[in-house]
Formats: structure tokens, sequence, C-alpha cells
């Protein structure tokens, strides 16, 4: 049998819906895969034993009740911003400025806690803090929208510049405001009065954050799928013809969409620094802006899929710190172990909408005798 | 005739897509010399089959031979080098570049890039068969047919000698038509075996030496076009008995519903669409629109519609009792909003009709989805009604929770128009609505339009299969290049004058 007369070796074919715990188990399939890939790159760059270092990014993620506390908390964080890029996603409006977003909402927080904090009774400071943050993560959201909305601007570019903005406005008042004078940082605000912290739960530090992350999450599940606002976020998002084609004003539909989206990072930047932090750093989003996408498109922008993903993402990170102190390791080789466990991540989605078949010489052979 | 080779042999073709059995144990012989049609419903496999023999896809299962040679088709490629090529039904050519450029890209031949040399041989080519196109012109300065024609030249250009044509003519007029008929009779006697993929019963009378018929993935059978009749085809393709007879009820009680005055529009380039059009559709009755493709209809079941800015003129909407009332300037909400019950069934059925990713129940939703004032969405009236469309319109879905981009064509129009009459409307536009729909499911088109014209709406229906229009439309207005051409009476109008006007203002007149 000539050359000519083989089949490709391998070739794509799309596959069918796939039962749920078909798919699940390919992207199980997916992470022990991932975590074998990690322990050979470990063991061979390193010479440390694999288990032991997923043993120490379990500990340093679930070691002490503190350390849960932290990690929750950053996954609190995490989703916030998560939902609040997650319409606009949803929309297909690429809004990278939620780091932007929550540096403003924080800046706005600040603000209050140092301008008014001697001057109004808590409950109204914290109202008013409440207030400013909201609507300075929506403006600084809204004014890309509204370009995008009147002269089609690329709203990429326009909210990836809007952090850079907001970066340096954090940088110019953190020297404004800065104490003592020279030494370049705010440090905790308001820390004898406790003016405009957000109240504290019991003893626990970080449950007022986790309680309204959980409720934002419902909330903002429910509005995507069942509220008429959501329909029509969909709706544009899939197809502007469409939309208008149906009378939905697709202006009005984007600027609605990103100052709701701004808000919300407004209250990541509230509860970071009215709740935790009590203090203002042009890094205190960390970079959380960013690894919202990724938590949102892993979750296939599903609110409830996204608290499993962003449990991912901090699980891996908290995991990944530990283990270069732990082992004095470089803290880009923790980056690596997460880079791998990404890939393989997103790698699987691939396997779960196609398959691949391989040539069957036994069918060719079989056909040959004939 | 009978002693000739099968150029091609496909045998027990197979091709699954997830779930989806395209094709099923398919057996296909093409010859030499043959015009061969091959017929099948929406979803049947056609396209499926021939994109397997042109290496687009690869078979599952099951054998092609060449000339009595078993071959494997891995890429376009490899069909090209077996003489294989594939003019498909959208275009894919490069708009800025020329005939020649675009015939002689991708090709890997040794040497300097020789364009003079190549328009030589497309010449060479055009002589041979008969085809009109200049080998310099750039292809955005074309027209649908000459773009068609650059498509065929393309793939003669390669070399093929199996031809494969997804039905060419539904974008080209009848003068247009009968050309490319001429042209591919040319190839035939010069022993090329051809392959076309149409619905229209006609062409495949007029053209073809052979039909093959294929049913749900499988094939049916295959036989001289001259011993068989458009009704034992549509019968097989179908699998049960159909009437090929459109109704024409006369209209009852029309009465004016749309009065269109001085319609002028121009597009976002400043390029003059519609030319002082004006026209008026009355209630009861089929008001249809003919002309060559691009040539306004868009622009004005658009215009009407709320969709496209204008420049100048009117569009009157007339009341059961006389009121008038301006539909210009408003868009389509303001328009429900008025009451005026509208409903427009575009061209793009998938990019502005539909939600391509959405499920059959959401679509429903496009429309009503406002009604109320929670500020939730009422889910069980729209799933209700995908229910009911399901059921009347006899769609084939595997259920109302399934995305209609994964429905064939025929049935994401059933859900299309489905939707639009449910609102009860009084005027309807329609664009292309059986637009590569197979007869069973034109059929069920023609009769929900009848029955709306029947229930008083006015309906305003785009065609470009003359053959239709004549047959359905109480009158026809004839547009081209932007301007009114005429309205003829459908009763009695003759093909010819129709396609004469499509071409020319006035027709005939000016013809002879």
């Amino acid at each position: 049998m000539n050359k000519q007369n083989q089949g490709p070796l391998v070739h794509i074919v799309k596959r069918g819906a796939l039962p749920w715990y078909c798919a699940w188990g390919i992207r199980a399939a997916a992470i022990v895969l991932a975590l074998l890939a990690c322990a050979l790159v470990t063991t061979l760059l390193t010479g440390e034993d694999p288990i032991q270092i997923y043993a120490t990014m379990i500990k340093g993620a679930f070691g002490t009740t503190r350390k849960v506390w932290i990690l929750f908390q950053n996954i609190a964080i995490l989703l916030c911003v998560s939902l609040a890029v997650t319409p606009a996603f949803k929309m297909r409006f690429w809004n990278i400025g939620g780091e932007g977003q929550v540096l403003i909402g924080g800046l706005a927080t600040a603000a209050c806690m140092i301008c008014l904090g001697d001057k109004l009774p808590n409950w109204l400071l914290i109202c008013t803090m409440v207030a400013a943050s909201i609507a300075a993560g929506a403006i600084w959201a809204v004014i890309p929208a509204i370009f995008k909305a009147k002269w089609n601007t690329n709203e990429t570019l326009f909210t990836l510049m809007m952090n850079y903005v907001a970066t340096q406005l954090v940088a110019f008042f953190v020297i404004l405001w800065e104490v003592p004078k020279g030494a370049g940082k705010i440090g905790i605000i308001n820390q004898s009065t406790e003016a405009g912290w957000l109240p504290q739960i019991g003893d626990y530090k970080y449950l007022l954050n986790i309680l309204i992350v959980a409720a934002l999450t419902i909330l903002m599940y429910v509005y995507l799928n069942y509220s008429k606002h959501g329909y029509e976020i969909a709706v544009v998002g899939e197809s502007e013809r469409t939309a208008r084609y149906v009378g939905i004003k697709v202006e009005k539909v984007i600027i609605r969409t990103m100052l709701l989206s701004g808000a919300v990072c407004g209250i990541a930047g509230l509860l970071l620094v009215g709740g935790t932090d009590h203090t203002i750093t042009t890094t205190i989003a960390n970079g959380r802006g960013f690894t919202a996408v990724m938590v949102s498109w892993l979750a296939k922008f599903n609110p409830i899929f996204m608290i499993f993903t962003s449990f991912l993402l901090v699980f891996l990170d908290r995991g990944a710190s530990e283990i270069s102190t732990v082992f004095g390791l470089n803290q880009s080789f923790a980056d690596i172990l997460t880079g791998i466990i990404l890939f393989f991540i997103i790698g699987c989605e691939f396997f779960i909408s196609y398959k691949i078949s391989f040539r069957k010489s036994a069918r060719k052979e079989g056909k040959a005798n004939v | 005739m009978d002693n000739k080779t099968a150029a091609v042999k496909m045998r027990n073709i197979t091709k699954t897509f997830g779930s989806v059995v395209a094709n099923d144990k398919v057996w296909l012989d093409i010859y030499r010399g043959e015009i061969l049609a091959l017929l099948g419903e929406n979803g049947s496999g056609k396209t499926t089959l021939m994109n397997m023999l042109s290496g687009i896809y690869f078979p599952d299962e099951g054998e092609i031979s060449i000339d009595g040679k078993e071959v494997v088709i891995r890429s376009p490629k490899d069909a090209y080098d077996l003489g294989i090529g594939m003019v498909h039904q959208h275009f894919k050519l490069v708009d800025v570049l020329t005939a020649t450029e675009n015939v002689v890209l991708g090709l890997k031949e040794k040497g300097k890039l020789d364009l003079k040399a190549a328009a030589a041989k497309i010449r060479a080519i055009c002589d041979q068969y008969g085809f009109e196109v200049d080998p310099d012109q750039k292809i955005y300065d074309m027209s649908v047919s000459q773009k068609q024609t650059v498509e065929i030249i393309k793939v003669l250009y390669r070399g093929a000698d199996i031809l494969i044509l997804d039905e060419p003519t539904a974008v080209l007029t009848p003068q247009e038509t009968d050309k490319l008929f001429a042209v591919l009779r040319n190839m035939r006697n010069d022993g090329k075996a051809i392959v076309i993929i149409t619905h229209k019963m006609h062409e495949v009378e007029e053209l073809s030496d052979r039909v093959a018929i294929l049913r749900h993935g499988q094939f049916i059978g295959d036989m001289p076009t001259k011993s068989t009749n458009a009704q034992e085809m549509t019968n097989m393709m179908v699998g049960h008995a159909v009437t090929l007879n459109i109704d024409r009820p006369e209209p009852v009680d029309p009465k004016p519903r749309i009065e269109v005055k001085n319609l002028t529009v121009r597009s976002i380039d400043g390029v003059l669409k519609l030319d002082d059009v004006s026209f008026t559709a009355n209630s009861g009755e089929i008001l249809g629109i003919a002309g060559i493709s691009g040539c306004g209809q868009k622009e004005l079941l658009e215009a009407i519609a709320g969709l496209q800015p204008v420049e100048s003129g009117s569009i009157c909407y007339v009341e059961d009792n006389g009121e008038r009332e301006e539909l210009l300037g408003k868009d389509p909400l303001r328009i429900a909003e008025m009451g005026v019950a509208l409903s427009f069934v575009p061209e793009d059925r998938l990019g502005m009709g539909l939600v391509a990713n959405m499920d059959l129940a959401d679509n429903m939703m496009l429309r009503s989805f406002r009604r109320g004032h929670s500020f939730f969405t009422d889910r069980k009236s729209p799933r209700k009604l995908a229910e009911a469309v399901v059921k009347e319109l006899d769609v084939n879905t595997p259920g109302i929770s399934t995305q209609v981009r994964k429905l064939s064509g025929g049935n994401v129009q059933k859900v299309l128009v489905g939707r639009e009459i449910s609102s009860a409307p009084t005027v309807l536009l329609t664009a292309y609505a059986v637009r590569g729909l197979d007869i069973n499911s034109s059929y069920t088109i023609y009769d929900l339009i009848n029955r709306q014209k029947a229930a008083g709406v006015a309906v305003i229906y785009v065609g470009e299969d003359l053959d239709v229009l004549l047959e359905l439309a109480d009158r026809i207005l004839v547009l081209c290049g932007g301007k009114v051409s005429g309205i003829v009476e459908g009763r009695g109008a003759q093909k010819r004058d129709v396609g004469m006007m499509m071409t020319r203002l006035g027709g005939s007149k000016a013809d002879e």
C-alpha cells in the first residue's frame, strides 16, 4: 500500500455534548497530570521531593487558622473584582481596567477616612465611604464606556491606560497625605480612633468582607441570569446587530453595564482600604484586576463557578509563596509551577470540545485483503 | 453513455459531528462528461459529502476512489492534486486584489511570479468556455456573478476536471444563471465532471444529466434526469408526497397599510442606496420586491423597520380607521410602543434576527423580554412559545434548550418566522425568507406567509427566485439600482419582462 493511501495520522473531531461527569473527569485528569508534570519539573530542577513540595503548598494555604482566614480574605477580594469585570466581559467589552477601578475606589475611601475622619459620626462616615468608593469606581469605568459608545474607541487600550492614571493619582495623594512627612507612605489611617474602619463581626477580622462578597456573588448570578438587564447584556455581547434589531439601545447598555462593573470594583477598593488594610498604597490591588480576567474566563462568566476558580488561583498563589520561603527557592519557581498547572487546566477544555482520532491501521489492512 | 467509467466513486462514506450523523454509508458515483445534480433537503448532508471530496473534512469511514484508484484526501491541496475543485456558496476572494492575483494566490509554482502569463492563461480559459471576466479588474469592482466566475476560473486554473458547485445560482439573476449554465454545458462537453448542489427544481431539470438524492444523510438513489420529474424528485427528497403548487388566494379587502413616499437613503459612505422610492403596501396582500441583490432591498426593509437612517422622504403607517403615523426617525422600540405591530424577518438570520449562541427559548424572548414591570424576565411564556413553534412548524430540534446555531438553515428560519408571526403583526417584512431552504421548508414558509396574508397582514416579500415571486406575490415592485423600475401585477406577469426590469429601468420599454 503506497503512502498516498494512508489517512492522516491524527485528526481532530468535534465531540457532541459530553455528560457532566465525563467533562469533570477530564478536568480532574488534567489536574493530576499537571501535578505530575510539576513533580517532574521540581525534581529535575531542584532535586527536592515533590510530595513535600505539595504538602508545603497545602500547609501554606491551610496550615493555621490565620492562614485559612487570609486565604478566604484573598479569595473574597479576588472574587469581588472578578464579579465586577464579568458583566462587561459577557457584553464582550474587554474591561481590563479592574486594577485602576479598585485603586480609585480605595483612594476615595481613604480620602473620606482622612479628610472626614474627625468631622462626621462614624456611621455617617462609613455611608459616605461606601457612596464615594462606588461612585469613584463607576466614574473610572464609565469614561471608557462613553468613548466606546459614542466614538467606538478601543475599550481594551482605554481601560488599560486608565489603570496607569489611577496608579499615578494614588501615588500623588500618598505623598500629599504621607504620615509622617517624608515617609513616602500613609501608614494606618485613624489608628487611634478607628474612624471609618468597617465594623468587625465578633473576633473575625475578615468575616464581613467574606459575607459581603458572598452576597454579591449571589446577586450577580441572579442579575446576569434572570434580570432583563442581564438578558440585554447577553444579547449585546452575542450580536450588536440583533440587539439593535429588537430595539435594545446598545450605547445605553454599554454605559449602564460599565457603571455597574466599576461600582463593584469600587466596593472591592472599599473592602481593601476600609475593611482590612486601613491604608492605601499604589500596589494595594496587587494585580487582581488582571487575575480577575482569568478567574472570570475560567469560570465561563458564571459567578458560582468563579468561587472555585478564584479559590484555585489564590490557593496556588499562597502555596507557591510558601514553598519559595520554606525551600529557599526563588519566587519565580513558584510562578513556574502555577503556570504549568494553569496550562493544563486551560488546555483540557480543548479535549472537552474535541476528540482526537488516530489512524486505524487494522481497518486499512482489513480492506486491503478484500 | 453506458461505457463511461466513474471519475469518482465514493463508497460507504460516513461522517459524524458529535452525535449528529451527517453522512451515513453514502455511495456516490460521478462521471466525466456529465452534470450531476445533488439533491436533498437542508441538513441531508450534501455539502458535508462534497466537503469530504474537496478535502475540507475527513471521512470517519469509507473509501473514495478517483478513476478506479483508491485515494485519501487529507486537505484541499490533496483534492486539487487529484483534480477536484469546489466553488463554495460564500466566495473566498480578497476584495482589494485583481482577478488574476486572486487566482494565483496560494499557488506554489516554481520560479518568479509572472502575473502577465497568469492573466494570459486566464484569458485562454475564458475563451475556451465563454466566461466574461477581465483578469485585471479588482474584485470590489465586480458584480456577484463576476466574482463567482473568478471562483470558477480559480478552480479551473488549478487544473481541476472534477468541479463541485454549491448552490451557484442562489445569488444570480435569471440572465446570469443562463450564462452560467451555458458555461457549465461547455465544460461538460469538454469532458469535465460537474456536480451542482441546488434547491431549484427547474434548474435541475434544465441543466443536469443525472440526479442523486440524499435524505437524512443517506443515499436514496440516482437516475437520469430525463426519466424523472420534479414531483418524483421532491417526493424522494422529502420521503413522502408533497404538492408543488404555491397558493395565491385573492386579497381580501385590501386597504393601504404602509405608504412610502420619495424615500431616499444613502449608505454611511455616501452611496445612494434608495433613490426616490414610492409605493403602497396593502393589508391582506403580498407585495413582492424583485431586484438584483444589493439594489436597495435591504435598505428599504430596514428603513421601514426603523433600523436605517433615511435622507429624505416619508414612511406612513395607516391604521384601520385611516389614522396615519409617521415611522421615519423612530427606532424599533418606539415603533412598537406606538402600537404598530411590525414584524421583520431579516436576511441575516443568525446575525440579526436571532442570537446564534442562545437556545430556542431565549431567542423567543428577544421581542417580548421587556413585557411587564418586573425587574426580572419572564422565562415561562417564551418556553411555551418555543414549544408551540417547535410543534406547529415542525422544527427539527433535540429540544427547546438547543442553541439555534446547531439547527439547520430551514429550522433556524422556522424559529425566526415563528417568533415574528407569534406577535400577531399587521405588517410582515421578509427578506429572502427561503434562501438556502429546501423545498419542504420553503413551502412551509410560503404557507405561513399566505396564512398571514389571509389574516389581513400587509406582507412585503423580498425574494430572489423570480419563479416563486411570480407565483406568490399579488403585486411585484421591481428595484433597479435603488430606483423603482416598475410595479407589476403578480397575476399574468412574465418572467422575461420582470428580469428585464431588474437590469434596466423600465425594462423592455427601454430595451426595444
